[in-house]
C-alpha cells in the first residue's frame, strides 16, 4: 500500500529545517575546508593548485607528525585518567549520597563548569607554578626539598584537561548508574556473588555505554582543544591544534591548516567507529 | 532613610548614571570601525575622541596580521575604516591595496622619532599610507634580584647554561629569530634562507635551557610568579605594568643591541568615512593621544611622537625609559621583515623549535 503524497511532503517539510541547518553549518563549511586543503599558499596568494602537498607535509615534516602523536598520547592519557577518577565519583553520587542530596551534590560537581575555560586554565597555571599552592604545600609538609616543575609541561596540560573531563564523565556514568534497577544487585547477591563480583560481572558491563559515551566526548573535545595545551603546556611540545593555529596566526596559511584539520577529523572519525558499538546510536 | 532603601536608591542611581554615561557613545550620530591591537581598546584613549566628534568607535582587536587579513577578506568593502598593523607588515597591506594614501601635510611626521618615520615601510611612489604610532623592543626582561644584571648585557645569555630552566621565551618567531641573529652578529635586515640552519641550531640550544615558550600572558605570568627569572623577547611592554608590584623586574638592551618592533596606523581605502578616519589617525598621533596610547591598560610602550613627553608624568617616562631612547634607537634593529617564502621557512623552523 503506497503512502499518500501529502504525508511524504509533510515529512520532508518537517525534516527540512534540520537538513538545511546541517547543510549550511556542517556540510558546506566542511566542503570549503576540503577544497581549501587542496589549494596552496604561494607568497601572499591562495592558489587553487589541486594538490595533496598539504597532506604530504604531515609525513615530510617530523614535527607535524610528532604533534599528531603527542595529541593521541595526551588524549589517551586524559581519557583513561578521567574514567578512573570519574567512575568512583559517579558511583558515590549515585549509591552513597541520599536521594534528596543527589541534586545538590550534582550541582556542586558541575560547579567548575561555570567558570570560564580560559580562566580555569590560567588558574591552574598559578596553582602549579614553582611558587604555587601545590609546591608550597609539598614543601611545607617536607615531602619535597625543591619545588616540582609542574607548570608548563605535559603534566600540567593533562591535569587541566582531567579536571574538566572528570566532571563530564561523572555526569554520563551517573546517568547510567541511577537507571540500573536495584533488582540486578539483589539477584546477583541471591546467587552468591560478592560486591566486587557483582560490580565486575553486572554493574560495570551495564554502565559501559555511559562510560563509552563520556569517553568518546572526552576524546573528541580533548584532541581538538587548543586553549589548555597552549596555556598550560608551556610550548615544550606541540599538539596538533596548536600546529594548526600556527599556520593561521601570522601567515593565514589556510590550505595547510585545513589539511591538518581534516586529518584531525579523520582521527575523530576512527575513534567514533571504534566506539560506535557502545554509543548505541542505532537506538534512535 | 532606611538603609535597605537607601542602598536600593543608590543602586538605581548608579545604574542610571552608568546608562546615561554609556548613552553618550551609544547615541552617537556616527560609527567608526577600527581593526586594532588591544592597546586601542582602553576607554581612556577612545572616549575623548568619541566625545569630541560625537562618534562611536567600534573596535575589533586581533592578534597576528594573518588573522586581520582573514577578517578583512571576510568583510564587505567599507566595513572597516581604520587599520592598526605591525610596522613590518605595512608593505603587505599596501601591496594588497588595502590602505588609502594619507595627506602628508596633516600628519605630524616631523615630530616622530626619526627612526620611526620608516619611509621604506610606510610609503610607496611618494605617497604615505601609514604612520608609526607606538614602538618598543623585544629584548631581555629579567628579575634583577635573581640574576646578575651584568650578564643581561650580553645577548648570548639567552642560550647560556648558567640560567638553565630559568628562562622563558616569548612565542613569536620574528623578534626571537631577530634576537638570536643579533646574538650571532647577523644583521636582522640581511637574514636569508642560508642563515636558517645556524639560527635553527641556536634556537635548539636556547630550547634546551628554556623553561617555557609562551604568549604574552603566559610569559608575563611566569616572570611575575618567579617561575622564570629571564624573559627572552620581553621589554618595557612586559615589565612596565609589573614593576609596580615587583620593582625587581627590569629590562635591558644588550651590548649587541636588540630588536625594535613598531605598530602603524592607516585608513582603509574602501572606508566610506575617510575624513573621520583621518581625524582618528590624527588624534592617535597627537601628543595627547600618543601619551594615552603609550600608557594604555593593555600594554605600555613608547609613543612614536616625541611631543607626547609633554603629557607623560615623570614616573611614566621612567618606566618607558624616555631619556634612554636615543641610545636604544641607535642600537636596536627592526625585527626581520621576510618575504612570504622566507616567512614560511622561518615559521617552520620555529615550529621545529617548539616541538624540539
Amino acid at each position: 500500500m503506497s503512502r499518500p503524497a501529502g504525508h511524504s511532503w509533510r515529512a520532508i517539510l518537517l525534516v527540512a529545517p534540520a537538513l538545511l541547518w546541517t547543510l549550511a553549518f556542517f556540510v558546506l563549511p566542511f566542503a570549503v575546508m576540503v577544497v581549501l586543503s587542496l589549494w596552496e599558499r604561494v607568497g601572499s596568494q591562495l592558489v587553487p593548485s589541486w594538490t595533496l602537498a598539504n597532506y604530504a607535509k604531515l609525513l615530510e615534516r617530523g614535527h607535524f607528525l610528532a604533534a599528531l602523536v603527542n595529541s593521541l598520547e595526551v588524549t589517551a592519557l586524559v581519557t583513561a585518567l578521567s574514567i578512573l577518577l570519574a567512575y568512583p565519583f559517579a558511583w558515590i553520587l549515585a549509591e552513597q549520597v541520599p536521594k534528596r542530596w543527589q541534586r545538590l551534590a550534582l550541582l556542586l560537581a558541575v560547579l567548575p563548569f561555570w567558570t570560564s575555560y580560559v580562566i580555569r586554565s590560567y588558574s591552574w597555571l598559578l596553582v602549579l607554578a614553582k611558587n604555587g599552592i601545590v609546591n608550597q604545600a609539598l614543601l611545607a609538609s617536607g615531602l619535597i626539598a625543591q619545588p616540582l616543575a609542574l607548570a608548563n609541561s605535559r603534566t600540567a596540560t593533562v591535569i587541566g584537561f582531567v579536571h574538566f573531563f572528570v566532571m563530564l564523565l561523572t555526569l554520563t556514568i551517573y546517568a547510567n548508574l541511577v537507571q540500573l534497577p536495584a533488582n540486578y544487585r539483589r539477584a546477583a547477591a541471591d546467587l552468591g556473588a560478592g560486591a566486587l563480583r557483582t560490580f565486575w560481572h553486572v554493574i560495570l558491563p551495564l554502565t559501559l555505554p555511559g562510560v563509552m559515551v563520556g569517553a568518546f566526548l572526552t576524546f573528541v573535545l580533548c584532541i581538538g582543544d587548543y586553549i589548555t595545551p597552549q596555556i598550560l603546556g608551556g610550548n615544550n611540545e606541540l599538539l596538533l591544534p596548536q600546529v594548526i593555529m600556527l599556520q593561521i596566526g601570522r601567515r593565514a596559511d589556510f590550505p595547510t591548516a585545513s589539511a591538518l584539520s581534516i586529518v584531525l577529523m579523520l582521527v575523530v572519525t576512527a575513534a567514533y567507529l571504534a566506539a560506535a558499538r557502545w554509543l548505541k546510536l542505532e537506538r534512535a | 532613610m532606611p538603609e535597605p532603601l537607601k542602598s536600593k536608591r543608590t543602586t538605581i542611581g548608579a545604574a542610571l548614571l552608568v546608562l546615561l554615561t554609556a548613552g553618550s557613545a551609544a547615541d552617537a550620530t556616527e560609527d567608526l570601525n577600527a581593526l586594532v591591537w588591544c592597546d586601542h581598546t582602553d576607554p581612556t584613549l577612545i572616549e575623548p575622541f568619541e566625545k569630541a566628534h560625537d562618534v562611536r568607535v567600534n573596535l575589533k582587536d586581533y592578534e597576528g596580521t594573518g588573522t586581520a587579513l582573514s577578517l578583512i577578506e571576510q568583510s564587505q568593502p567599507g566595513d572597516w575604516d581604520v587599520f592598526v598593523i605591525d610596522g613590518i607588515d605595512v608593505p603587505r597591506a599596501i601591496e594588497a591595496d588595502l590602505l588609502a594614501p594619507l595627506p602628508k601635510d596633516q600628519l605630524p611626521l616631523g615630530d616622530l622619532f626619526p627612526e620611526l618615520v620608516m619611509p621604506a615601510n610606510h610609503e610607496k611612489d611618494g605617497q604615505v599610507y601609514a604612520v608609526s604610532e607606538k614602538f618598543g623592543y623585544n629584548t631581555i626582561s629579567f628579575n634583577k634580584d635573581k640574576v646578575d644584571p651584568a650578564d643581561m648585557n650580553d645577548m648570548t645569555v639567552i642560550w647560556s647554561d648558567k640560567y638553565k630552566d630559568r628562562i622563558a621565551v616569548y612565542d613569536y618567531y620574528l623578534p626571537v629569530l631577530g634576537m638570536v641573529a643579533i646574538g650571532l652578529g647577523k644583521p636582522t635586515a640581511g637574514l636569508a634562507e642560508a642563515d636558517l640552519p645556524v639560527l635553527r641550531d641556536q634556537l635548539f640550544k636556547m630550547k634546551s635551557v628554556a623553561k617555557l615558550v609562551g604568549g604574552v600572558v603566559e610569559s608575563q605570568t611566569a616572570l611575575a610568579t618567579g617561575e622564570v627569572d629571564i624573559l627572552v623577547g620581553g621589554g618595557e611592554w612586559v615589565t612596565a605594568s609589573l614593576t609596580g608590584d615587583n620593582p625587581a623586574l627590569d629590562w635591558v638592551l644588550p651590548e649587541q643591541g636588540g630588536v625594535r618592533w613598531s605598530q602603524s596606523i592607516g585608513v582603509f581605502k574602501t572606508s566610506q568615512k575617510q575624513a573621520l578616519a583621518l581625524e582618528f589617525v590624527k588624534y592617535i598621533l597627537s601628543p595627547e593621544g600618543q601619551a594615552r596610547l603609550a600608557t594604555s591598560s593593555c600594554y605600555w610602550a613608547m609613543p612614536a611622537n616625541q611631543k607626547a613627553g609633554q603629557h607623560l608624568s615623570e614616573p611614566q617616562k621612567r618606566a618607558l625609559r624616555w631619556s634612554d631612547q636615543a641610545g636604544y634607537l641607535a642600537k636596536a634593529q627592526l625585527y626581520p621583515a621576510p618575504s612570504p617564502e622566507l616567512d614560511a621557512q622561518m615559521q617552520d623552523v620555529w615550529t621545529e623549535f617548539l616541538q624540539h
